[in-house]
């Protein structure tokens, strides 16, 4: 693990060098020849499997190896992912992820509800980072109107999402803890976590699935009190940071549990358009934040955590250290926090406060209409990215003109990264399997959407 | 390029204007041999539906190293003019492609015109091989069929589903609900 940024761009540049400097060669245009292990990604429908499983063989089908089907409901696959595995003995030959198991059609729910509703559709993406996907949301639908929001609601928003960032990546350590054995980890990582959902409960109301950042800033401003919340967070913290690199980052099983496996090259990692800790694990710097930024990130101060070797050791010590960068970020804004109007007074997207309903008919109306037809959207198209916990979330949306989308597309980190795990899985053991699956840290409602 | 800055530096003072004009243009318009456009400060590529794998291959040699987004739209029931740079012929599907490249902190999104009776395009698999779920996605979401993909197969929706539920004329809530074994089922019990 090193801790600095800008000092692998370099390998980023050879990488694109050796990628056109190959471009002489027919084949080897593109980046299919930086995936040596490509093999390994089963190309077999579920009835053909189906079929293998039964017992049934064709000519010329390799009968030393066996189909085995892990999930969609084995704990360690973190919701509803399957894994088709084809099995040498112990030892993973090739490997198809199986999903949609949550596909629920929230892109196509999204241009059937309003500009208004669309966060409380896709909070319920990634229900582990919900505040990012209305972040995302949010942002696109801002860049359609072109409507500034103000600074305290951009540095609310900031606060939210660095602590849903905190408390996502404690999930991640507890949910890995336990898939690698280390059972009173979950016990850990679930309570801090709680700690954090305790804070959001105060701002939004709700734990999960707020529906607090919204198109034109965020639905309320924060609570009497919140700066002691989150000071009370940060203290509470540090120290069971520490005590997880006691139960954990030291110790000689975690590490051989976990060092060496499922390791990702970089070359890898930047043809299967994989973006996050996983990326950044193979030792590319690249984080949203800082190299396109977004909110008020370029005023914070932080590091980009970059790891070596692209192991499953890796992603764990960058998950565990982007908490503690977090904490840092959230010490500033705190610092940094304005005061003002935590949503833009601009009356055709914000509803009026509640007082005026009573005195003016105006306001009334205005009331009624924004909650019944919804607020106009000019027509265009804009895609909008930022740094979810997990890579790139970025939004896509096509507007008409009306006060629904045309069209809502999500792109999901999770979905994109799961594309790793064959590459990562072929030659491992099943036991390793595990810890590669934890590692990715997908979130299967972000995957199936 | 070079040769239009040359050649605007040759010309004398009485015909520079419109020569200007009519050399620089196109040159501002095009990139990567396509049309361009903004849409809110977004630089967007038209490519051409038969050239998207060769685009594609020009996008990667200059270096958007990753393709990052594949997505499409349908647009049978979009009601406004479509706003495309002239020499763009609207068509109902549309592939939207976002690249970036790491190097210049840039993101550039293609967007392909796809005819309603053809909807075939090529994959861009060998280059971006990122964009495997991605395009199967679509497929599955809009009956996209993606030429030189090595598995172009459903990925959110059941295997034996019928139809391809992004696309507009698939109605919201209005089909019964299709599920392995359910008539065997029914007709057990």
């Amino acid at each position: 693990m090193t801790v600095t940024s800008g000092q692998t761009d370099g390998q980023v540049g050879n990488n694109v060098q050796s990628g056109s400097a190959a471009t002489g060669e027919e084949e080897a245009v593109g980046q299919l020849h930086h995936l040596p292990r490509r093999d390994s990604v089963l190309r077999m429908s579920e009835v053909r499997a189906a079929e293998l499983a039964d017992g049934e063989l064709l000519d010329g089908e390799n009968s030393q190896t066996m189909m085995m089907n892990m999930g969609p409901v084995h704990p360690s696959t973190h919701g509803v992912l399957r894994l088709m595995l084809e099995l040498d003995g112990e030892t993973v030959v090739r490997s198809k992820p199986v999903i949609g198991y949550l596909h629920t059609g929230m892109e196509k729910t999204g241009e059937d509800l309003t500009y208004l509703q669309g966060p409380t559709n896709v909070t319920r993406m990634d229900y582990a980072s919900p505040l990012f996907s209305e972040l995302a949301f949010s942002l696109a639908v801002e860049k359609l109107i072109e409507l500034e929001i103000p600074a305290r609601a951009t540095w609310i928003r900031m606060l939210m999402t660095e602590l849903n960032r905190i408390s996502s990546n404690l999930l991640f350590m507890a949910t890995n803890g336990m898939d690698l054995g280390a059972v009173s980890m979950m016990i850990y990582g679930w309570r801090e976590r709680e700690e954090v959902l305790r804070f959001f409960q105060k701002v939004t109301g709700l734990r999960m699935n707020h529906n607090y950042i919204r198109p034109g800033g965020v639905a309320a401003d924060l609570p009497e009190g919140w700066r002691a919340d989150v000071l009370g967070l940060l203290e509470m913290l540090p120290p069971r940071l520490e005590e997880y690199d006691v139960l954990m980052t030291g110790q000689p099983i975690w590490r051989d549990r976990l060092q060496g496996v499922g390791v990702l090259s970089p070359q890898e990692a930047l043809a299967l358009s994989t973006t996050g800790p996983i990326l950044r694990s193979t030792g590319i710097a690249w984080d949203l934040r800082r190299d396109m930024p977004y909110l008020a990130y370029p005023e914070v101060e932080f590091d980009v955590l970059v790891g070596t070797y692209g192991d499953c050791y890796d992603r764990y010590a960058i998950r565990l250290n982007e908490i503690r960068q977090s904490i840092g970020i959230i010490h500033q804004i705190l610092e940094l926090m304005p005061s003002g109007d935590y949503r833009a007074q601009d009356s055709k997207v914000t509803p009026p406060p509640r007082a005026r309903i009573d005195e003016s008919m105006e306001a009334l109306i205005h009331h009624f209409k924004i909650f019944t037809e919804g607020f106009k959207v000019p027509e265009g198209e804009v895609y909008v990215a930022i740094e979810s916990p997990r890579g790139e979330l970025g939004c896509y949306i096509v507007s008409d003109g009306g006060p629904k989308p045309y069209r809502m597309h999500i792109r999901g980190p999770s979905f994109v990264n799961l594309q790793t795990m064959s590459h990562m899985l072929a030659g491992s053991s099943i036991a390793d399997a595990v810890a590669i699956i934890s590692t990715v840290d997908p979130i299967l409602g972000e995957v199936d959407r | 390029m070079s040769d239009d800055t040359i050649e605007s530096e040759d010309v004398d003072g009485e015909g520079s204007a419109e020569n200007a004009d009519a050399v620089i243009e196109p040159e501002a318009d095009l990139l990567y041999g396509c049309l361009t456009s903004e849409s809110r400060g977004q630089a967007v590529l038209h490519a051409n539906r038969d050239d998207w794998f060769e685009i594609a291959t020009l996008l990667f040699q200059d270096g958007w190293n990753m393709c990052v987004d594949v997505t499409a739209v349908d647009y049978l029931t979009y009601e406004p003019a479509r706003n495309l740079p002239s020499g763009i012929t609207p068509e109902r599907f549309e592939l939207v492609a976002s690249f970036i490249s790491h190097e210049r902190r840039d993101r550039i999104r293609a967007r392909v015109q796809i005819p309603e009776l053809d909807p075939t395009v090529a994959s861009l698999y060998s280059i971006y091989p990122g964009t495997d779920h991605l395009e199967r996605e679509v497929f599955d979401m809009f009956g996209i069929v993606f030429e030189g993909h090595p598995d172009l197969s459903r990925i959110l929706m059941p295997e034996t589903w019928q139809g391809h539920p992004l696309r507009k004329d698939f109605a919201l809530g209005r089909i019964p609900v299709q599920f392995k074994g359910t008539e065997q089922e029914a007709g057990q019990s």
